[in-house]
């Protein structure tokens, strides 16, 4: 909401001019402290200087020029001949007249004087657009006859200088998109005064009393109220709700007399301040006014209405309408719309107006529609429609259902329909030709009843650490407009004020009081709690798996959640089945199964710039269709390996870094095809309790070289799933002791065959070794002609002691074939000679 | 040659002093001109060894008149003991020498050492979340956790938001295609996981929950459609606003440093109430007002509140007994201040020349 400082400054008294920053700055504070937080203060410059008002004296026509005339006004100080090509102003009328050394907006030329057809122009009669108050540059600019003659026009109220506050209002503050609404928390706040304009205060005098009658005669299309219509028929208008429509009130009001042009300066240069185009009179004063109270208005040339009245109803199957932005929109059954007494839609209700009726330089009788809507249907009409208008911005978050009468008044205030006690303009009786209010018709069917709320002193002191007393309680709600009684000593009751819809229950009031308190003078008291802090066993495992694979040297990275289509197949894993229902960009759609394609894209984005030899991992979670609506979702921690050198054996040997780091008992290695991986350099990876913990090898080359890698590429790839390594056996906590007899050593060879794994063997050695083995290591893989074909030697190195004595000899030739007949059993080995 | 000085002088005979004394000079000045251990060795034998004039001199001794004898002996066995000395000392310094020349040839410029593996490096997110995650467990809270997929009802419903609240409008989301439609979704926020922790925790809670968020929004330098949210609640017997401001406090303070202080300043979010945004001062101005702060000497940081009693009564614990505060903020945010971070996408690009900086 962008609030001009001299428009709230006319509503409160504040006594700050925009040319004082301390000031400025202060207010902003204030601001902020209330919760109407500026996101920006825009410093604006006055009208110009060297523009001064004048009255037209003479018109004469030129010889020889038949598109301009030379004019001569008076400036206050004597008379001044220009040259003025605009035809919209009559001798008497009062103008902008932009002297000679005046640099208009848009120029970098100050004004000359100059001869056109032996004319002299000493200066120039300006339009709303040259002077920059608006983008109607049809004529030029004319002002309020009673506007002093010689005044700088940068000296009248609302041109001046000027501050916007572009102000964040909060989605409960629906009154806050409202200049009153921001005056009324800021004069709370400061104790000043609220001035509403007096139309708003008191719509009485602009409205009359007569606003027609509830009837039950058919309307002029012929059908009779359903059970539950309103219908309200006045002499010239009527204005009618369908029942279901949710629509709470409907009002009307109908202006004769009107003249469309252009509005005040002062007008059209806030609503420009405040973000809003100046179009006409007519639709600036109801924006003017949706700007200033916060109800949103629609004015309807009543004479292009098919039959003048207003009915809020749903809209019909396929019923159509084209908008004021010339578009035409295909309208739903939940959709609200205000059609014609004819039933003719003019308006999709709460969003924007139909073209049929919009407001035209001819227009000289108005139908202005003052509403409140329920707010859901309005925010989903709009969201349909992708049709964020400012009307459907303050009715979905729930304008005042007392409103309409204020806002009514105020734009007959505004268009000069008539004054506060100037009674023959009153309702139909104001002299021909000029603007006046001829019937105000109001039609309600079910509005929300402001509630009023029991408020606890106690809890409103316990919930804020305050001390207030009731009567200090009262004395920050009432200036909001909040009506406070008390029903108990320590007991209030809150009348909540028909704009605040955020208000309903006591909480609310403890927040308001809160914010008009002052969140920074609550005092801040320390809270520990009275448990102990710590990780949960899965967050240790975490912080310690990334520990580890960072040790290895990995690079953590953070790839996508949400992957492209065939992103998954393209590294040959299967996606999760999961797509998001409404994407962004069409490369975010499907939720991954696997870090693999994210991981895989990281590493060739780095390739791309000559990065290519590292190493990343991640951990994050996975997805993966089931039945239901939960998708299974678990968490990975992968590792891939791209350093010179590195294939199945590195990812072998970070898996065995992790298995050591986490003191997991050994994993089985499960020799076989594993989704995306060298098919005969994989393995799945197995607990001792034969639950799979991860995967482990060398990426499918095929799939290394799609990512736009070098071919032949090699690139080791781990990954395992924490919550499998979190319930994997852990090795006991207890310790051997180490002997303190000497340590013996001895190597055994043996040739196998290809397909019979190593450790196959190793754990058999392990076995014939018992409680005497230290450690165990494979130190030498050997193929050769020598060995034959599909066979290799392992040369493992064993590490022996006793706990209680020096191993002898005999006992390590003893020990030695027992390792070797273990090998041996059933074929499997042969000792190498 | 003329002995002096000696009562024992015999006539004829040469005293020890004037045979031993040019004998000694000479070998100790082999012994200690020898400048390696081969002349030590060659200068310690000619002086002391078998062949020496001074085992020839101990030879002759047996032939020396018997007054002599205890003369000659004495002064034999001090020249050895000063040559052997001497020796000694020579090689010691030999030795040193020795050493010090293997020393020098052992130099190494370790300037010149070649790059080896050295270890990866955790994400700049991940070491924020540490270090804030240490802060709050120092402060008795424990580290919840929540899934990523949620239901309506735990990221909105059961937040105080439901179906048509305009705040699911700032939270746009990224529903799945599994029926019922609209059912589950991407969470927007970490706040569904206080619902999880209401709904199955023991009272008093002290939580705090880390997680990845995803909102329907165009990536650009401050935003990113996935992002990292740390949200806290505390739920326990006679909670206030006081509470909430303090927590916030002592986190920010211990966070950025006892010179950082915040502010509440009123929020709107549906699920608690009062509702608050927390700022601190500005850590590049310090709160005098700078470009990064645009001016106001505050950066937003987060918001927070009391929790709602609506969502107390929606999770079955009685509000008139229990009071809570909730807060949450953004952790990548929070980096990027911290590091200079100019454009969030970088969090996301995974350039190991960006990831190795931290």
């Amino acid at each position: 909401m962008r609030v001009p400082l001299s428009w709230l400054d006319e509503l409160v008294e504040l006594d700050a001019s925009p040319a004082d920053p301390a000031r400025v700055a202060e207010l902003a504070a204030t601001f902020a402290d209330l919760g109407l937080v500026p996101e920006a203060v825009e410093a604006v410059p006055g009208a110009l200087e060297g523009v001064v008002v004048a009255r037209v004296e003479a018109i004469s026509p030129i010889e020889g020029a038949d598109r301009i005339r030379a004019v001569v006004v008076d400036a206050g100080s004597g008379p001044v001949e220009v040259v003025c090509g605009a035809w919209n102003f009559a001798e008497g009328d009062v103008v902008a007249l932009a002297t000679v050394g005046t640099t208009l907006p848009g120029s970098t030329e100050p004004l000359r004087r100059r001869k056109m057809r032996g004319a002299t122009s000493s200066g120039m009669l300006c339009s709303a657009a040259e002077l920059g108050f608006s983008t109607d540059g049809a004529g030029i600019l004319l002002l309020d006859p009673a506007t002093p003659v010689g005044a700088p026009l940068g000296e009248l109220p609302g041109l001046g200088p000027d501050v916007v506050f572009d102000l964040e209002i909060q989605a409960n503050r629906p009154d806050c998109l409202s200049v009153v609404g921001v005056a009324r928390d800021l004069a709370a706040r400061v104790g000043a005064r609220l001035r509403p304009p007096a139309a708003v205060a008191d719509p009485t005098p602009w409205l009359g009393e007569r606003e027609g009658a509830p009837s039950a005669r058919p309307g002029p299309d012929g059908a009779a109220p359903a059970p539950g219509d309103v219908r309200v028929m006045g002499a010239i208008a009527s204005v009618g709700i369908e029942a279901g429509a949710p629509c709470g009130r409907l009002d009307g009001l109908v202006l004769e007399g009107i003249r469309v042009g252009t509005s005040a300066p002062v007008v059209a240069r806030r609503l420009s301040l405040a973000g809003m185009r100046p179009r006409n009179s007519v639709v600036d004063a109801s924006n003017y006014v949706m700007l200033e109270t916060g109800q949103p208005t629609h004015p309807y040339d009543l004479d292009r209405l098919g039959a003048p009245g207003l009915v809020a109803r749903r809209a019909r199957p396929d019923e159509r309408l084209v908008t004021l932005d010339g578009v035409e929109r295909l309208l739903e059954e939940t959709d609200c719309v205000i059609a014609d007494a004819s039933g003719a839609a003019v308006g999709i209700a709460g969003v924007m107006g139909g073209e049929s009726s919009e407001i035209v330089a001819e227009t000289s009788r108005v139908l202005v529609e003052a509403a409140w809507f329920e707010p859901l249907p309005i925010a989903q009409t709009a969201r349909r429609l992708g049709l964020r208008t400012e009307a459907s911005a303050r009715f979905e978050k729930g304008c005042d259902p007392e409103g309409a009468s204020g806002a009514l008044a105020r734009i007959a205030e505004l268009l000069g329909a008539s004054r506060p006690g100037e009674e023959s303009a009153v309702v139909g009786e104001g002299p021909p030709g000029m603007p006046a209010v001829r019937e105000r018709l109001s039609a309600v069917s079910v509005l929300p009843a402001p509630p009023s709320v029991a408020v606890r002193v106690q809890r409103v002191n316990e919930l804020l650490g305050t001390a207030l007393e009731p009567d200090a309680i009262a004395q920050l709600l009432e200036p909001m407009g909040f009506g406070v009684g008390h029903e108990a000593p320590e007991r209030l009751v809150v009348e909540v004020p028909s704009w605040r819809p955020d208000c309903a229950r006591e909480i609310d009031i403890v927040e308001e009081v809160a914010r008009q308190y002052g969140y920074g003078r609550i005092v801040a008291r320390p809270r520990r709690s009275p448990g102990v802090g710590a990780r949960t066993p899965l967050q240790v495992l975490r912080w310690q798996v990334r520990r580890l694979l960072a040790g290895l040297g990995a690079d953590e990275a953070w790839t996508a959640t949400l992957l492209a289509p065939g992103a998954h197949l393209a590294v040959g894993v299967e996606g999760s089945g999961l797509a998001v229902a409404n994407p962004m960009v069409a490369e975010e759609v499907e939720l991954r199964s696997s870090l693999l394609p994210g991981l895989l894209g990281a590493l060739a984005r780095n390739v791309t710039r000559q990065e290519d030899a590292l190493r990343l991992f991640e951990i994050g979670r996975v997805f993966r269709r089931q039945d239901g609506p939960w998708p299974a979702e678990s968490e990975f921690a992968a590792l891939l390996l791209a350093w010179p050198g590195d294939d199945a054996r590195a990812a072998v040997q970070a898996w065995r870094t992790l298995e050591g780091g986490l003191r997991l008992q050994p994993v089985l290695f499960e020799a076989s095809a594993v989704d995306g991986l060298h098919p005969g350099r994989s393995a799945r990876l197995r607990d001792q309790a034969g639950c799979l913990v991860g995967v482990v090898g060398e990426l499918d080359p095929a799939h290394v070289a799609e990512a736009g890698l070098v071919a032949g590429r090699r690139i080791g790839w781990l990954a395992v799933d924490l919550a499998a390594l979190l319930a994997a056996p852990k090795k006991p906590e207890s310790v051997v002791v180490p002997s303190r007899f000497p340590t013996a050593e001895f190597d055994l060879a043996f040739v196998v065959d290809d397909e019979t794994p190593a450790a196959v063997v190793e754990e058999r050695l392990r076995g014939a070794a018992g409680a005497l083995l230290v450690h165990i290591a494979l130190f030498d893989v050997f193929r050769g002609p020598s060995l034959g074909e599909g066979r290799r030697s392992l040369a493992w190195r064993l590490r022996v002691a006793a706990p209680d004595r020096t191993l002898g000899e005999e006992d390590l030739a003893q020990l030695r074939s027992r390792c070797v007949a273990a090998a041996e059993a059933g074929g499997l080995a042969t000792l190498r000679s | 040659m003329t002995g002096s000085g000696s009562g024992h002088e015999v006539r004829g005979e040469p005293t020890p002093e004037a045979v031993l004394g040019p004998l000694e000079a000479a070998a100790l000045a082999a012994i200690r001109g020898a400048r390696s251990s081969d002349e030590l060795a060659a200068a310690a034998a000619d002086a002391l060894g078998r062949r020496s004039t001074l085992a020839e001199e101990q030879r002759r001794l047996a032939g020396r008149p018997p007054a002599a004898r205890p003369i000659w002996g004495r002064a034999l066995q001090e020249v050895r003991a000063r040559l052997e000395g001497a020796v000694a000392a020579a090689t010691a310094l030999l030795e040193e020498a020795e050493r010090q020349r293997r020393l020098a040839a052992d130099r190494l410029d370790l300037t010149e050492v070649l790059p080896a593996p050295t270890a990866g490096h955790l994400h700049v997110v991940t070491q924020t979340l540490q270090v804030l995650e240490d802060v709050f467990l120092g402060m008795g809270f424990a580290i919840a956790e929540g899934p990523e997929v949620e239901d309506d009802w735990h990221n909105f419903t059961a937040l105080n938001t439901p179906p048509g609240h305009p705040a699911r409008d700032a939270q746009d989301s990224f529903y799945l295609d599994v029926e019922p439609a609209g059912s589950m979704l991407l969470r927007t926020q970490t706040s569904p996981v206080q619902i999880r922790l209401m709904e199955s925790s023991p009272l008093p809670i002290y939580a705090v929950v880390p997680g990845r968020v995803y909102r329907r929004d165009t990536a650009d330098a401050s935003h990113l459609p996935s992002f990292h949210q740390l949200e806290g609640l505390v739920v326990d017997r006679g909670i206030g606003f006081p509470d909430l401001a303090g927590t916030i406090e002592t986190f920010t303070t211990a966070y950025f440093g006892p010179g950082v202080r915040s502010r509440l300043r009123p929020g709107f979010f549906p699920f608690t109430e009062p509702s608050a945004e927390f700022d601190i001062t500005c850590t590049v101005c310090g709160g005098e007002g700078c470009r990064t702060c645009r001016g106001v000497g505050w950066l937003e940081m987060g918001g927070c509140g009391l929790v709602d009693p609506a969502v107390f009564e929606l999770v079955g614990i009685d509000p008139e007994i229990w009071s809570g505060f909730a807060f949450g903020f953004g952790l990548d945010r929070l980096a990027a201040m911290r590091w200079g971070i100019p454009d969030v996408r970088l969090l996301m690009e995974n350039d190991v020349r960006f990831l190795a900086q931290f």
